[in-house]
Formats: structure tokens, sequence, C-alpha cells
């Protein structure tokens, strides 16, 4: 019982953490979008998440599974466009994958879930320009880390988080195939996706959250949670609004 | 920038507000939803007809509520699409028993919550047919975007799909002249300046004094291709040509015209903009039989334009031009 309460809280932790994160990357978010999209990204993505939080505030005896589906249904009715389907959609479709609590085995069941919903409703493959090139690599990290790699869960996650920066800043030099960026064709080239770039902020964010609530004593490399704009920048694909402006605007 | 606004997060609710103090006898709002229906509705008997998308693309699609066109529009936050949930209680409002067809533009948002809201409405033993407009010729059709966008060829099937409903016809013969529509109309369009979303509050794309963008769409997106400045005859001469190109007209076609304003652009320019494209459809004796010129579709207050036309026949014909009394829209037998 104790350690459901323990789950119980470290998941509405993350959640208000997360809700935090997107309030502070709202402007960032949407400066990604206005270069190839309509520039509501950033305004979505935390209009849906404070409602989540004000959805789940006061539970106190709902098991994981079922706080983890209210947050998919309550992003489902707030977000909108396409960014509510696949975040909130997805993640009620795979919130039956934490029904027996979370441990690394459910973890990696419901990334796995997750993943497979985004791709099937946004019918989108790697190399399309979309969250799915920051997802994808993470899910399979994760899954390997655990699975093959045999390693703990909160350094499974710092390797996942890793595969997904490096995801995200592989959107920039691409040509969109999916999403609004699409219609701009070569246009697109050179603009950081904001669907991948809001998704790395997530899990940046779950890893900061697990890091607190879990054994604080794992060793990791240089993934500590940063905002983009101080990730190391090795080629030259800065992702704030200068670079937009000269290519897009 | 300045706006007339209270609170960016309040635009959408207080505008619906705002449309039905204005049009009490026509439309009215659904309790606790961002959805306006016509008075009406449901209206027994009839198929209803509704669509819905992004707000800031008003008189669509609000304005468009009435006899003869739509029996519910939502409205979702601006730019983005309405919700699933919303959506079907927009389709659960407007069934009068002969089911509802959904009239969904082509953006990958509003597909996935028509599609979601569909089927909660099959659940709910409500008949639901959708059709996806695709108007924009501006992007290519190929295996590396989305398909093409749908723009302002909405209101014709809006109008057609409205008009076929309104003479009492099945919800399968209202799709399929929905779709023969969406088959013969193409749109493109152009930007003088960006529009400024309330949320952002500045320009979504910066856009120099000699500069304009072609292949816009509708929600402040960069065109596919940036010009130097043209003149309005040679804007004309580019949309119209391109439109053109994509429909693949004969001489003695005859089409429906819509020059339409993106919200920041006066009427007095889009007539000079509409002369032209008329003198181009002449020169290739195509007859126009209705051309429509304001703002029908916009991109809050973007200011520039897009040039729609729809080949008729004698059914699209009849169906265009037959009576509408909408906020938007009025056409009198």
């Amino acid at each position: 019982m104790a350690d459901e309460d323990a789950q119980r809280e470290a998941l509405l932790d993350a959640i208000e953490n997360v809700a935090a994160r997107l309030a502070t990357e709202k402007s960032h978010l949407t400066e990604l979008d206005s270069a190839i999209g309509d520039a509501d990204h950033g305004a979505n993505m935390d209009r849906g998440f404070a409602a989540v939080v004000e959805e789940v505030e006061g539970v106190d005896d709902a098991s994981v599974a079922e706080i983890t589906k209210t947050v998919g249904v309550t992003l489902v009715s707030t977000v909108g466009g396409a960014s509510g389907p696949l975040y909130g959609g997805s993640i009620m479709s795979a919130s039956g994958e934490l029904e027996e609590g979370i441990t690394a085995e459910t973890a990696v069941a419901f990334a796995e879930a997750y993943l497979e919903k985004v791709q099937d409703r946004g019918d989108a493959q790697v190399g399309a320009k979309t969250m799915v090139d920051a997802l994808t690599p993470a899910v399979h990290t994760f899954k390997k880390s655990i699975e093959q790699d045999d390693l703990d869960p909160l350094e499974a996650l710092a390797k996942a988080v890793d595969a997904a920066e490096r995801g995200a800043r592989f959107t920039t030099p691409i040509r969109a195939k999916k999403g609004r960026a699409s219609y701009l064709g070569w246009r697109s080239v050179g603009h950081r996706d904001p669907g991948a770039t809001s998704t790395l902020f997530i899990l940046e964010t779950l890893l900061a959250t697990a890091e607190d609530h879990l054994d604080g004593g794992v060793e990791r490399d240089a993934v500590a949670p940063t905002t983009p704009d101080e990730t190391p920048d090795t080629d030259g694909d800065r992702v704030d609004g200068e670079g937009t402006d000269a290519e897009g605007g | 920038m300045k706006k007339l606004i209270n609170e960016p997060s309040a635009v959408v609710d207080e505008m619906l507000d705002g449309m039905v103090a204005a049009h009490p006898q026509q439309v009215r709002r659904l309790d606790g939803a961002e959805v306006l229906v016509r008075n009406a509705a449901p209206v027994e008997g009839k198929v209803g007809i509704v669509s819905g998308g992004g707000s800031g693309h008003e008189p669509t699609h609000a304005g468009y509520l009435g006899p003869g066109m739509l029996d519910g529009a939502a409205a979702g936050e601006m730019f983005t699409s309405p919700t699933a949930d919303q959506l079907g209680e927009m389709i659960g409002a407007c069934d009068g028993g002969e089911g509802v067809l959904c009239v969904v533009k082509n953006y990958e948002g509003d597909v996935m919550n028509f599609d979601t809201a569909a089927e909660m409405a099959d659940m709910e033993g409500v008949e639901v047919v959708q059709v996806v407009v695709n108007d924009d010729v501006a992007v290519e059709d190929s295996l590396y975007t989305s398909g093409r966008r749908g723009v302002c060829g909405t209101i014709f099937v809006h109008k057609i799909a409205g008009a076929k409903a309104a003479q009492g016809a099945p919800l399968s013969a209202v799709a399929t002249v929905a779709e023969k529509a969406i088959d013969r109309v193409g749109t493109m369009g152009m930007a003088l300046t960006s529009c400024v979303t309330p949320e952002k509050g500045e320009p979504t794309f910066e856009l120099g004094d000699d500069e304009i963008e072609l292949g816009i769409g509708i929600h402040g997106e960069p065109g596919t291709e940036r010009t130097d400045v043209m003149t309005a005859d040679e804007v004309a001469d580019h949309l119209t040509e391109a439109v053109l190109a994509d429909l693949d007209l004969d001489a003695g076609a005859e089409v429906a015209t819509i020059v339409n304003g993106m919200g920041g652009t006066p009427l007095s320019e889009l007539y000079i903009v509409n002369r032209r494209v008329q003198e181009v459809l002449g020169e290739r004796e195509i007859e126009t039989h209705e051309a429509w010129v304001g703002d029908y579709m916009t991109s809050l207050d973007m200011c520039g334009c897009s040039v729609t036309v729809m080949e008729l026949d004698e059914e699209l014909k009849e169906l265009l031009t037959s009576s509408v009394d909408t906020p938007a829209l009025t056409v009198a037998e």
C-alpha cells in the first residue's frame, strides 16, 4: 500500500512538474511553431496541462492507471488540434498498461503502447519531422536499456532522454512530410519541430522527477535536463527565434 | 501589437457570445460548448450539415449557419481544431434523424478530431459521413506532404451540401454531391502581411515591405514561396493561372469564383483583383456564373487574398444559387 501511495505521489509530482515546465516553455514552443506552423503549440500544451493539474487535484485514492487515464482524457478535451489526440488520446490508450502500477516492465509496456498509438494516429514514421522523431528513439532506447542491458529504470530513462534529445535535434535539418510544416516543403528545413521539442521537454521533466523520487545515486553522463538553448550545439542548428527568423520570416 | 480584446484566452468564448447577441434570431450557443447551431437545429427529417475548425477564420464557420447551409459550427481555439468531445456534442445536436454530414478541412488536427467524434456519434446511433476538402493547389499532392489543405473552396462545399440537404436528399446523396464539389474546386492564396494571433501578440512571420508570400494557407503559416511585391493584376494572374492549371478547364467551361479577403485587405483591393480574375477567365473563354468577392474565410488580420474557382455542372449551378439565409451569406431566389 505504501508503495502504491509513493507511486501516486511521484506521478502527481511529475504531472505538476510537466505543467510547470510547459508553462515556462510556452513562448519557446510557440516561437518554434511560428517558423513552420501556426504559432499555437505552446499555448495549446500549456492550456492542456494546466487543466490536467486542476483535474487531478485532490486525488487521493485513484490508481496510477486511473490518474494517467485522466491526464489523457483531459488533454483530449482541452488541447484540440493534432496535439490533443496525439498526446491525450495516446496517453489514454496506453494507461491500461499501468494497471499493475509502475514497474520497469509496465513502464516499457506503457511507452511502447504510447508510441504505437502516436504513430498510428499520426500515420508518421521517423524522418517526417514530427514528435515521432524524438519519441521513437527514446522508447526503443528505454526498452533496450531495461530488457537487454539490464540497467536500472533511472539509468534507462536517462539514456532515453539522451536519445530523444538527439532525435529532436535531428528534426532541424530535415524536410517535413507530416503536420502543418509539410505544407512548407523545403522551407521547413532548418527549423526544429515543436512537437519533438515538447516531447523532449516532457521526458526531461519525467527524468528529473524520477530522480527526486527514486534513488538519486545513479551515475549518469551529461544528460541532465537543460533547455535546448543551453544544449551544446554541435552542428549549428540553433533552435531559438534567431535562427528561425533568418530562415522562415 | 494593438488588439481589441480582453484576455487572449477568452477571445473565442467572448466572440461566440457576441455572435449570438448579433444574430439571436438565427443562431444559438450549445450550453457549455464552444459550438453554435442554427436556432432550428436539429431539423427533423433533414440531414444535418456541420463544420468546424480553429477560430480566426470568421465569418467561417458560424457565419454560415442557417437554412440552406450549415446546422452546426464548432469553434476551436485560434487556429486550433476543436476537440473531439465538442465536435461530438455538435453532431448530436444537429441530427434530425437522417444523419449528419461533417465537412472537414484537410488538416491533421481537424481530421483526427472529426474521426474520433464520428466514432463517438456512431456509438450513439447517429449516422455520420465525413467529406474532406483539399482545394489548396499551392501544395503539391504527393508522398512528401500530408495532402492538400482545405481552404476557401470549403465555402462552396458548405453551400452545395447545405442546399442538397435542404431539398430533403438523403445523407448518401448529400455526401455524393459534396464530393463532386470537392473534386471540382481549387484555391490559391497569397499574403501581403502576416497575421497576429492573440496569444502570440506579434506577427507569425516577418515580411519585408517589398516582399509577399505566395501559396499560403489560412493559419498564418508562411507560404510555399516568397517573392518581390507584385501589382494586383500580377497577383491575380499568378493565382488564377495556378488554379486553372490544376483544374484543367477547357474553353466553354462554366465556373463560380471567390476572391476571398484574408481579413485585413479592403474590399476595394479585392474588387481590383476580381476584375483581373474575370479578365483571365474571359480570355480563356471560361464563363463565370457567380463571382463572390469579400471576406469568406479569413486569417485574422492578415492582408492578402485567395482565388477560388469551381467548375459547375447543372446540378452544382442550381445548388450554388439556391436560397440561403445566414448571418454572413444571403441569397434570395
